[in-house]
C-alpha cells in the first residue's frame, strides 16, 4: 500500500501504532495499549489485531486479518470472477481465467489485494505478472499467487494466532 | 396360556386394504356420512354375521359420539365386536361375557379419560380411522356386550408379558386403555386379575395408576437387565401416572402415597429420556410436572440455528438479501433483536459462506444475544468480558460500541482463546485486548471499568440440547463445584467495576443453566457480600426468577432476573442477572484507604433493596467464616485479601 501507511498511523481518532509481541506484529491504537500493557505479558493473548508474523527466519509474512485494514489503502487490486473465488478461498492461485480486473501498472511480484467482483476483500496475494503480460499469457497461466485468504478463518483457526 | 393366532400386529401391517378386502366388499353405506374403512367393514359385518342390529348400534354410537369419546380399540377389533368373531382371529377371542356389565360403567369414565390418550393412540394405530367411526365401534361393542373392555380383555388375555415383547401397538393401547380404566375405576384390577397368572407382569406396568410394589418394581428391573426396556410402555406409563399425579385426590390408589407415584415417575422419565437421576430430581424440584416433560421433549430437540450480524460490517437488510441469494431460507429473530436472524435451512454450509469468511456473521445462540442487551455497553467505554470463549457476546459488545472505547476480553482457556481471536479478527473487531488470565485474579490485573460481563462456566443444563452427555455426567459435587467458582468469579467481577463512573457501574452475570444452586444462589450471594443491587434486565420477556426455592429463601429483588427455557422460549435454557454497584469503589487506590475504610462503619445504610450486610468488619469475619465453610480454594487467600482492599466505601 505504499505510502499510505501513513495514513493507517495517524487516523482521526488518535494515533495507532505497531507493536510487535512474541514476534506477531499487532496494531493498535495507543488508548489500547496503554491497557494492554497492564495485562501481565504471559496472559496476553492479542492486543490489537494481528497484522502478520516474523518468521523463523526473520521474514514478515503479512496475514489475512490485516486484510480489513490494509484494503481500502491498497494500491493494486486484483478482482476475481465468481467462479474462481472458491477457488482462492481454498488456498489456489489464481489462474488468467479467473481474473476479472488488474489495476493498471501493476509490477511482477508486486502485492496485490484480492477482491471479488462485489468489491469484497478475499486476501491478498502477489502479482506473477505484470498487466501487460497479463494480456498476453494463456488462461491457464498463474496471475496471481495466493499468499491469504479468509478461507484462512475457517482452514487455520489454530494457527491465527 | 392363551394361544395366539396370526398376530394383530402382522393383520394391521398388511393394512387396512387386506382387511377390507377380506371382509367385505366396497359398497358405501347408505344414510351415513362419510365412510371409511371402519364403516364399510361394519357395514360388511352387518350384512354377514348376525349380533346387535344396526338400529341399536346406531344410537348408542350417536351417542358415544356426542360425548367425543376417544375409540380405543384398534381398527381390527372391530370385527371383534361382534358375538362371533369373523375375522381370523375368531379362534382364540372369545368375549367375556362375565364382564359386560362393568364396561358399561365404565364407558362414560373411560370417555372422559381417553380425551388425552386419544391423540396417541390414532398415533398409534395404523388405520387412521375417523374417530366418528371409532366412537360408532365403541357403541357398537357396548351395546352387543361386547365392550371395549371385554376387548382389551381378549387383547390382554393375548399378551403374557407385555415387558418383554417388542411394541406391539395393540398392546399399546391396551395397555393405554388399562391405564385409562385403571384411573377411572379400580374394577379392572379385579377384572384382570381374572385373566390370570400370564398376566401378572402386565400388572406391573398398568399398575401405575396402581403402582406397582417394589418387588413388581424388581421384577421390572429384572426385565430391564435381560431385554432393552420397552420405550412404549414407558412413556404411556409416564403419561398415566402424570395424569394421577394432577388429579392426585380422586385417582390415587389407596394405599399408596404420592412419593411412590413419583419416585416410579422419576424412574420411567429417567430410563426414557436418558437421564440420571440427580438430575431429573433436580428438574422436578424446578418444574411443575406437565413443564418438565415439555422441558424433556425440548431438550431432544436441537434449537433452531442463528446468526447475528456483524453491524460493524454490513446491515441486517443486507446480509439477510446475499444469504438468500446464497440459498439459505432465514428470518429476523423476533421483535428483541434488531440484528439476530433465524436460519431455517440452506444448501450451503453457514459456518463457509464467503459472507461468514467476510466477517459479515457470528453464528451465534438466541440466547447469547441477551446478556449483552442487557449489559447494554456505551460508546467509549472500558469494558470487561470474563470468560469470553468463543468470542460471540464480546463481539457483540465491540459492535454495539462501535470499535470505540476498550474491551478487555478474558478467557482462563488457552485454546478457546484462539477461537476468541480468530473471531475478533474476522469479524472486524478492533477495540479489544484478549488475554488469559484466570477470572479470578481480575481486580488485580485491571480494575476500573464501566461494565463486566460475565457469562460464567456452569454445568450446561439449558444446553441439554447441544450436548446430550450433560444428562448423565452431573452429579452433586459438579454443580456445587461450579457455583463455588461463580461465586469467585462474581465477586471479582463486581470488584473489577468501577461503582462511579459516569455511564456504567453494571455487572451482567449469566448462565447457560438452569440449576438454581448456579443462578439464583450465586446471585443472592453476591448481593449479600457487596454493594450491589438488582436492577432490571431490560428484557421484558423471559420467566422472572426464583425468589424462593425449596428450604431457600432469596431476596425479593431476584424477581428482575430473568429465566429463558428451551421449550418456552426456543432458545437454549439461560439465566441472567444485571447488577448495579451503587457504592463508590475505587479500585487499586483502595489499598492506601483500607485502614481507614475498615475503621469507618457505614454510617448510611444504602436506601436500597439490598439486604444489608452488618458493619464491614463482621462483613469480613463473616464472609471469612462463611468462607471456611465452603470448599478449601487456595483462592480464599487471596479472595480475602482482596476483599480487604476492595472494601468500597459507602455512598
Amino acid at each position: 500500500i505504499g505510502e499510505n501507511i501513513q495514513l493507517l498511523v495517524d487516523r482521526p481518532d488518535g494515533t495507532y501504532c505497531f507493536r510487535l509481541h512474541r514476534d506477531r506484529v499487532y496494531y493498535l491504537s495507543e488508548k489500547l495499549l496503554k491497557l494492554a500493557a497492564s495485562v501481565p505479558r504471559e496472559s496476553l493473548v492479542a492486543p490489537g489485531t494481528c497484522f502478520g508474523k516474523f518468521t523463523k527466519s526473520q521474514k514478515f509474512r503479512l496475514s489475512v486479518t490485516a486484510l480489513d485494514f490494509l484494503a481500502p489503502y491498497a494500491k493494486y487490486k486484483v478482482w476475481v470472477k465468481p467462479g474462481s473465488e472458491q477457488s482462492f478461498l481454498y488456498g489456489n492461485h489464481v489462474l488468467k481465467s479467473g481474473l476479472g480486473r488488474i489495476t493498471e501498472s501493476t509490477a511482477q511480484y508486486q502485492g496485490v489485494v484480492v477482491y471479488s467482483m462485489a468489491d469484497v476483500p478475499l486476501g491478498f496475494g502477489v502479482a506473477a505478472k505484470s498487466t501487460q503480460e497479463c494480456r498476453k499469457v494463456d488462461p491457464l497461466a498463474i496471475v496471481v499467487f495466493h499468499q491469504a485468504d479468509v478461507g484462512e478463518y475457517v482452514r487455520n483457526e489454530d494457527t491465527l494466532t | 396360556k392363551e394361544k395366539r393366532g396370526p398376530g394383530r400386529k402382522a393383520r394391521k401391517q398388511r393394512g387396512a386394504e387386506v382387511e377390507l378386502a377380506r371382509f367385505l366388499p366396497p359398497e358405501p353405506e347408505s344414510g351415513r356420512k362419510k365412510l371409511s374403512s371402519h364403516g364399510r367393514r361394519r357395514a360388511a359385518k352387518r350384512r354377514l354375521g348376525a349380533g346387535g342390529g344396526p338400529a341399536a348400534r346406531r344410537p348408542l354410537g350417536g351417542g358415544g359420539r356426542g360425548g367425543g369419546e376417544g375409540e380405543r380399540e384398534p381398527t381390527g377389533q372391530t370385527a371383534r365386536g361382534r358375538s362371533g368373531f369373523s375375522d381370523s382371529n375368531s379362534k382364540w377371542l372369545a368375549p367375556a361375557k362375565a364382564k359386560k356389565t362393568q364396561p358399561k360403567g365404565n364407558h362414560v369414565e373411560l370417555s372422559s379419560d381417553g380425551e388425552v390418550e386419544e391423540g396417541w393412540e390414532m398415533e398409534e394405530e395404523e388405520d387412521g380411522s375417523s374417530e366418528e367411526e371409532m366412537v360408532d365401534d365403541y357403541g357398537a361393542s357396548s351395546s352387543e356386550e361386547e365392550e371395549l373392555l371385554p376387548i382389551e380383555k381378549a387383547a390382554l388375555k393375548q399378551k403374557p408379558d407385555r415387558e418383554g415383547l417388542s411394541e406391539d401397538d395393540s398392546e399399546e393401547e391396551e395397555e393405554e386403555e388399562e391405564e385409562e380404566a385403571e384411573e377411572a375405576s379400580k374394577q379392572k384390577m379385579g377384572q384382570k386379575e381374572e385373566e390370570g397368572p400370564d398376566l401378572q407382569l402386565n400388572l406391573d406396568i398398568d399398575e401405575q395408576f396402581k403402582l406397582p410394589t417394589s418387588e413388581e418394581i424388581e421384577k421390572e428391573d429384572i426385565l430391564f437387565i435381560s431385554e432393552p426396556p420397552d420405550l412404549h410402555v414407558i412413556h404411556q406409563r409416564i403419561q398415566g401416572n402424570m395424569e394421577v399425579l394432577q388429579d392426585f385426590g380422586a385417582k390415587r390408589e389407596e394405599g399408596r402415597s404420592r412419593q411412590e407415584y413419583l419416585a416410579l415417575l422419576r424412574r420411567d422419565m429417567a430410563a426414557y429420556y436418558s437421564y440420571s437421576d440427580f438430575l431429573l430430581t433436580k428438574l422436578m424440584d424446578i418444574f411443575p410436572l406437565p413443564e418438565l416433560v415439555n422441558f424433556l421433549e425440548a431438550n431432544e430437540v436441537p434449537r433452531p440455528v442463528t446468526i447475528r450480524t456483524n453491524t460493524l460490517k454490513t446491515r441486517r437488510r443486507d446480509l439477510a438479501q446475499a444469504l438468500i441469494n446464497r440459498g439459505v431460507n432465514l428470518d429476523p429473530l423476533g421483535k428483541w433483536s434488531k440484528t439476530g436472524l433465524v436460519i431455517y435451512d440452506s444448501t450451503v454450509p453457514i459456518g463457509a459462506t464467503p459472507e461468514y469468511l467476510a466477517g459479515h456473521y457470528m453464528l451465534q445462540g438466541a440466547s447469547s444475544l441477551l446478556p449483552v442487551m442487557a449489559l447494554a455497553p456505551q460508546e467509549n467505554e472500558h469494558i470487561l468480558d470474563m470468560c469470553c470463549a468463543p468470542g460471540g457476546k464480546t463481539s457483540y459488545i465491540a459492535q454495539l460500541m462501535k470499535n470505540t472505547g476498550m474491551i478487555l476480553a478474558n478467557d482462563s482457556s488457552a485454546e478457546r482463546l484462539r477461537s476468541v481471536v480468530g473471531n475478533l479478527h474476522r469479524l472486524g473487531v478492533t477495540n479489544a485486548v484478549v488475554s488469559n488470565c484466570d477470572g479470578r485474579q481480575f481486580p488485580k490485573v485491571l480494575g476500573g471499568f464501566d461494565r463486566v460481563l460475565l457469562d460464567a462456566p456452569c454445568s450446561g443444563t439449558g444446553v441439554i440440547s447441544k450436548d446430550p452427555a450433560v444428562k448423565t455426567n452431573k452429579d452433586e459435587k459438579d454443580i456445587l463445584r461450579c457455583a463455588h467458582l461463580q461465586k469467585e468469579l462474581i465477586l471479582s467481577a463486581i470488584d473489577s467495576v468501577n461503582a462511579a463512573s459516569e455511564t456504567g457501574g453494571y455487572i451482567v452475570y449469566c448462565t447457560c443453566s438452569i440449576m438454581v444452586e448456579e443462578n439464583e444462589w450465586v446471585v443472592d450471594y453476591a448481593l449479600k457480600k457487596r454493594n450491589v443491587r438488582l436492577v432490571p434486565t431490560g428484557l421484558d420477556f423471559g420467566k422472572e426468577g426464583f425468589t424462593r426455592f425449596k428450604d431457600r429463601r432469596f431476596h425479593p429483588s431476584l424477581k428482575c432476573t430473568r429465566r429463558f427455557y428451551p421449550h418456552t422460549h426456543n432458545m437454549d435454557g439461560f439465566f441472567i442477572a444485571k447488577f448495579k454497584k451503587f457504592s463508590n469503589a475505587i479500585p487499586q487506590a483502595q489499598k492506601d484507604e483500607e485502614p481507614a475504610v475498615e475503621v469507618a462503619a457505614p454510617s448510611t445504610v444504602p436506601d436500597t433493596i439490598v439486604t444489608e450486610p452488618p458493619p464491614k468488619k463482621k462483613k469480613l469475619e463473616a464472609s471469612k467464616a462463611d468462607k471456611e465453610q465452603k470448599l478449601p480454594q487456595p483462592a480464599l487467600k487471596k479472595k480475602h485479601s482482596l476483599q480487604a482492599q476492595r472494601r468500597p466505601l459507602k455512598a
